[in-house]
């Protein structure tokens, strides 16, 4: 008989295998799948981690596009682990990226055609102030009436979505779009543009805000007392409060803070790689950012990794589409996989296995 | 090109399919970008159905490939530069919202030919645009629902406001009014075009409006289930939705691109290919009407023959005045045809229809 016994201190070793155990459960479940559909797995395999990186013929485009397709992946699921890591489920990202977008869009717009060297700046301040304003709305709800934040900041995905539209087709639309729907774009006029910085890494001002993020969350984390009372009010909510920790004044700061970051996430995409403000400018980036900060086991530098390793999957499965017609329908499974064999294995990080009878059950 | 053989061989091979295709002489390359999924039934089920009459039709002169659910913005840019990069010869972007993509990516890549679905760029020389006339089609099925139904509303899912939806919506109207002086048409806007429980819902609130004819310019054949419940009639949407006939779907529009995807495959054989900007509809084939069922009645079926054979001869126009615009200003006077430039950026209705144009 096998049985499941809580450890009495959570498995360091297995907080940073637990990811490696899973990336290579996905990997064998992938060529399962792949060889079930016909295709042959290893070069199934070979085409979503390997040829983007480094086959002759795709790598030098698809290096670069990694950063571009990670960047704002990592710079929301930074955001997203403060939060978790305080017990502050921020799962709406994907709404704070698309009001990011159209707030700093709106600015760059409405100064159409200025290209003064300040509408850059402005915008951005415009896309991180859109994020947070969506942000505080559940958070102001949670903190006034306990709604749970969970589900407000999902269902205003769906309301923002349904703003995108609304400004994709009446008050962002390009007057001079022949009447269909979609705003000027923004990343081919200077002054609006976010243009990439470094040809060969693929890196724009989003990257750079992407990897200040980073260093800035590790920092906070490791060595500032608001990284310590994050982690108490997760991991003991009454200690924290005895620590002097106000929960309303982390749920407001976490959200805000997350909203931020998506706003950020969705003006730097909007100006730079999307260009225009379209009906469907999301693409799930919000949503993905949840796998990548658990991924990342809610670490800044884990974070970092797993934005690759996603962006790697997405980039890889379209080549695997494209060289083999794997549909993609079996790339999303294999991101879901992923997810999954994550949960399955941390079981390890804070149980251990036991084998045999119950006589471990009388204790030691 | 040469660097990709020596790899595609290697996973034919892998692949377990032997020596045969690949290592013949040069196959053309088509590659297609979709916006959908393949399954969905009715936009981009169709695109790929003529991506197979393509393989069918050239047999191992030429290879395919495709990638489904392909975001509009910078996902689309990178694999359609994925494409270029694995050797396609000409590349199928099937989605409005591809435009910007499909130019960036066009003027990296002179030598590849870029076909993109229902815009209106070409800003290389290695790029065409092709749409389908659907308003024509409309036309057909406006003047069947005008003739079927009893209580004289017609109830429309309508996906996004933009020019080709509102063409349709006039084109459908103009010719069910024709037929039937009392209709009334209820416009629903759902904002999407793939979205089976919203387009459901939407079938739904037209019913209890007291529609008992939908027509809809969304991709689901959710309506038509719903339709099928509540005893009311519809018209497949890009696709035949013939698993629904005799009824609810007693007739359809289908999008055929397989005509023109094959022609201009062949193009790219035989070195001829030109940027062109493509608009057909009936007659060459590009809009399709699906068989008309038994619940129409044959009188009605022969009128609408008729009609559609009229379209596709040149004689008549679906848009030929006199037609006033919703606020009553002309726009078409007596025997008048819309020429394709107001076509094109329709933004208004036509007199008689109610409600506004959602902005």
């Amino acid at each position: 008989m096998i049985r499941l016994e809580p450890r009495p201190v959570p498995s360091r070793l297995w907080r940073v295998a637990a990811p490696v155990l899973a990336v290579a459960l996905t990997m064998v479940a992938g060529a399962v799948l792949f060889a079930l559909l016909g295709k042959d797995p290893l070069a199934g395999l070979r085409l979503i981690f390997w040829d983007p990186l480094f086959d002759p013929q795709f790598a030098a485009y698809a290096r670069p596009q990694l950063m571009v397709k990670a960047g704002p992946l990592i710079l929301i699921a930074i955001g997203l682990a403060m939060g978790f890591r305080a017990g502050v489920w921020n799962i709406g990202a994907e709404g704070q990226y698309i009001l990011g977008a159209l707030a700093g869009a709106a600015v760059g717009l409405a100064f159409y055609p200025s290209a003064s060297p300040f509408l850059f700046p402005a915008m951005v301040l415009a896309g991180a102030l859109g994020g947070w304003a969506w942000a505080m709305i559940p958070a102001i709800l949670k903190v006034r009436f306990n709604t749970s934040e969970i589900l407000v900041s999902l269902l205003l995905v769906y309301v923002a979505e349904k703003l995108l539209a609304a400004a994709a087709l009446g008050w962002l639309r390009n007057p001079e779009g022949a009447g269909f729907p979609g705003s000027r774009n923004l990343a081919r006029h200077p002054g609006t543009d976010n243009p990439v910085l470094i040809d060969a890494i693929g890196l724009h001002w989003g990257g750079v805000t992407t990897i200040l993020a980073v260093i800035a969350a590790q920092i906070l984390l490791a060595r500032h007392v608001g990284g310590f009372q994050l982690r108490l009010m997760g991991e003991a909510p009454r200690a924290a409060r005895f620590a002097g920790v106000v929960p309303g004044r982390v749920t407001i700061l976490c959200l805000g803070l997350s909203g931020a970051l998506a706003g950020l996430a969705g003006l730097f995409e909007v100006t730079g790689p999307a260009g225009q403000i379209s009906i469907d400018f999301n693409t799930g980036y919000g949503f993905t950012a949840i796998i990548v900060a658990f991924l990342g086991r809610l670490h800044p530098i884990g974070i970092l990794l797993a934005g690759f390793l996603m962006a790697l999957t997405y980039i890889g499965g379209e080549l695997a589409q494209l060289m083999l017609g794997v549909p993609a329908a079996a790339i999303l499974a294999f991101q879901g996989m992923l997810l999954f064999f994550l949960l399955a294995v941390d079981v390890l990080t804070g149980y251990r296995f036991r084998f045999g009878r119950g006589r471990a059950a009388h204790g030691h | 090109m040469t660097r990709l053989i020596p790899t595609l061989a290697g996973f034919t091979l892998a692949a377990g399919l032997g020596l045969s295709a690949a290592a013949q002489d040069d196959p053309v390359k088509a590659a297609f970008v979709y916006v959908g999924s393949i399954g969905d039934f009715g936009w981009t089920y169709e695109h790929n159905e003529s991506r197979l009459a393509v393989e069918e039709h050239f047999g191992d002169a030429v290879e395919t490939s495709y990638v489904e659910n392909v975001p509009e913005g910078a996902d689309a840019e990178r694999v359609m530069t994925q494409m270029a990069l694995a050797g396609a010869d000409i590349i199928f972007t099937t989605s409005f919202g591809y435009m910007d993509a499909t130019n960036n990516v066009a003027a990296k890549f002179p030598d590849v030919k870029f076909e993109h679905a229902t815009g209106y760029r070409r800003d290389h020389p290695n790029v065409s645009t092709y749409s389908a006339r659907f308003y024509e089609g409309r036309a057909v099925i406006g003047h069947i629902a005008g003739h079927m139904t009893e209580s004289n509303i017609v109830g429309y899912i309508a996906s996004y406001p933009i020019p080709e939806v509102i063409r349709g919506i006039n084109s459908a109207y103009l010719h069910a009014k024709a037929v039937n002086p009392d209709v009334d048409f209820r416009v629903v806007w759902v904002f999407t075009w793939f979205d089976p429980a919203v387009e459901a819902e939407a079938a739904q609130a037209l019913i209890d409006q007291g529609a008992d004819v939908i027509m809809q310019h969304t991709d689901s054949t959710a309506p038509m289930t719903v339709m099928a419940e509540a005893g009311v009639i519809g018209f497949g949407q890009a696709s035949d939705m013939a698993a629904f006939a005799p009824a609810p779907r007693v007739a359809s529009i289908i999008d055929n691109w397989a005509p023109y995807y094959i022609d201009r495959v062949q193009a790219v054989i035989d070195g001829t290919w030109e940027s062109t900007d493509t608009w057909d509809g009936i007659a060459p084939g590009m809009v399709e009407l699906g068989e008309m069922t038994d619940a129409i009645p044959a009188d009605v079926r022969a009128s609408a023959q008729a009609i559609a054979e009229s379209i596709a001869a040149g004689d008549y126009h679906p848009f030929t005045g006199p037609i006033a615009r919703q606020d009553g200003t002309l726009w078409l006077d007596v025997g008048e045809v819309a020429d394709d430039g107001t076509m094109l950026g329709m933004d208004f209705y036509v007199e008689g229809l109610s409600g506004e144009i959602p902005n």
